[in-house]
């Protein structure tokens, strides 16, 4: 990674106006992955100056600016509090606290990883993302677009709705990328089952989510039903922490076994 | 460029460029107890603390230290002394070379004011390797540390 210019943002306009200058510009957000980056980049838009350090709740949501280092959600009490809490258990088992006080949310959710355990929670969470210039979006709408955005992310929005959930990260060692990651969440009689570190980008499961959905009580026979239909219709892969088929026997048993956490916590 | 940062309670003017990471420049100016080791932030070895909040000094761009306080172990001598000597009855030692960062860890972890329990202490030490001991004598010069000490 080379940076040939430094530039501190004043304001999310100034941001935007100075990313979308050039394509050779880019936003730095906490700096966790830059130096494992080959780019060259002409000017680095710095947003640590402007007030996106935050998490906020409102009558209806929880607000996390895009520049909250992921640390302070593990130490969110508002988060610990919106779907079991699975945001902060998620991240809390990402690297150590250090890292965890450089990287932000906003890096995380931007940078669309592949390996993310921010993701993943995030997905089966109904968040909804707010840039400068697009305004509102929905986080499985920003995931689909290919490609860099060239929008500066403002802030996360999770909606304040109590719910349950799952989150399991199937990892080597606690330092090391999930091997796979789910999380599953139950909001308002609704059920999300998002895969993730498979090892592509986190991805619900829409025909597992359709079936148990359609259920008007769930039985042990269909969590089974829907692990199956998790492992064979969601696209996983191998790369050197695992197999493809090591990662569809986990995401079986391990979605068997969030649904049915799940649907036990709310009985 | 130049940053103006409040490192070990001295005032200092470095002078960085855009890329430059804190473990580059603090090392530049003579704080070499940072140390690299992996120098993607993988290790725990280049610990520092800004603004009392530990963080690995290979991934945070020295620019941002502009108005900030830095701490290395240099700032903390009467407690790294300590926890030394703790290491050193416990055979927690070996080489060393990552006894710097834990110590600032283990200070921050201290300043926190957060309860101190095996699990919050192995939660702060996640993400600092040390090839030589294995863990468990570190864990123990620590807890005995943070028992002896009264700040």
């Amino acid at each position: 990674m080379k940076i040939k210019n430094y530039h501190l943002a004043t304001s999310l306009q100034d941001a935007y106006e100075v990313l979308t200058e050039s394509r050779n510009n880019a936003i730095v957000a906490g700096g966790g992955w830059l130096k494992l980056s080959s780019r060259t980049i002409e000017k680095a838009v710095d947003l640590s100056d402007l007030p996106l350090d935050y998490i906020k709740e409102t009558d209806n949501a929880v607000e996390i600016g895009s520049m909250t280092p992921l640390q302070k959600i593990v130490e969110s009490e508002a988060l610990m509090k919106i779907c079991k809490g699975i945001l902060p258990q998620a991240v809390s088992q990402i690297m150590g606290v250090s890292l965890r006080n450089l990287v932000t949310v906003g890096g995380s959710v931007v940078g669309k990883y592949g390996f993310s355990d921010v993701l993943t929670p995030l997905l089966a969470m109904n968040t909804k993302l707010v840039f400068y210039k697009q305004g509102e979006t929905t986080l499985p709408e920003f995931l689909s677009q290919k490609g860099r955005t060239d929008d500066v992310l403002e802030k996360v929005v999770l909606p304040k709705t109590a719910g349950t959930g799952y989150f399991k990260k199937v990892a080597k060692t606690p330092l090391d990328f999930a091997v796979l990651n789910v999380a599953i969440t139950k909001i308002d009689d609704q059920y999300r089952i998002v895969l993730g570190s498979r090892p592509s980008v986190a991805t619900l499961s829409e025909e597992a989510m359709a079936y148990v959905n359609g259920k008007k009580s769930l039985r042990d026979e269909d969590l089974e039903h829907a692990a199956k239909l998790v492992r064979k219709n969601v696209k996983f892969g191998q790369n050197p922490r695992a197999s493809q088929e090591y990662r569809e026997e986990l995401a079986y048993v391990y979605t068997k076994r969030g649904l049915k956490e799940v649907r036990d916590c709310e009985s | 460029m130049k940053v103006n940062a409040t490192i070990n309670g001295m005032k200092r003017v470095l002078d960085v460029q855009p890329d430059e990471y804190l473990v580059d420049t603090l090392r530049r100016y003579n704080y070499l107890s940072v140390r690299r080791g992996c120098d993607t932030t993988s290790c725990g070895v280049c610990t520092i603390l800004v603004d009392d909040q530990p963080v690995p000094s290979c991934a945070y761009l020295s620019v941002r230290a502009d108005g900030k306080t830095i701490t290395t172990v240099e700032g903390i001598p009467k407690h790294a002394e300590k926890l030394s000597e703790h290491f050193g009855e416990t055979g927690a030692d070996q080489c060393g070379f990552c006894n710097s960062g834990i110590a600032l860890s283990v200070y921050a972890l201290q300043k926190s004011g957060k309860g101190i329990t095996d699990e919050t202490l192995r939660h702060y030490l996640v993400g600092h390797l040390c090839r030589c001991t294995g863990y468990q004598a570190q864990h123990q010069a620590i807890k005995k540390y943070l028992g002896d000490s009264d700040e």
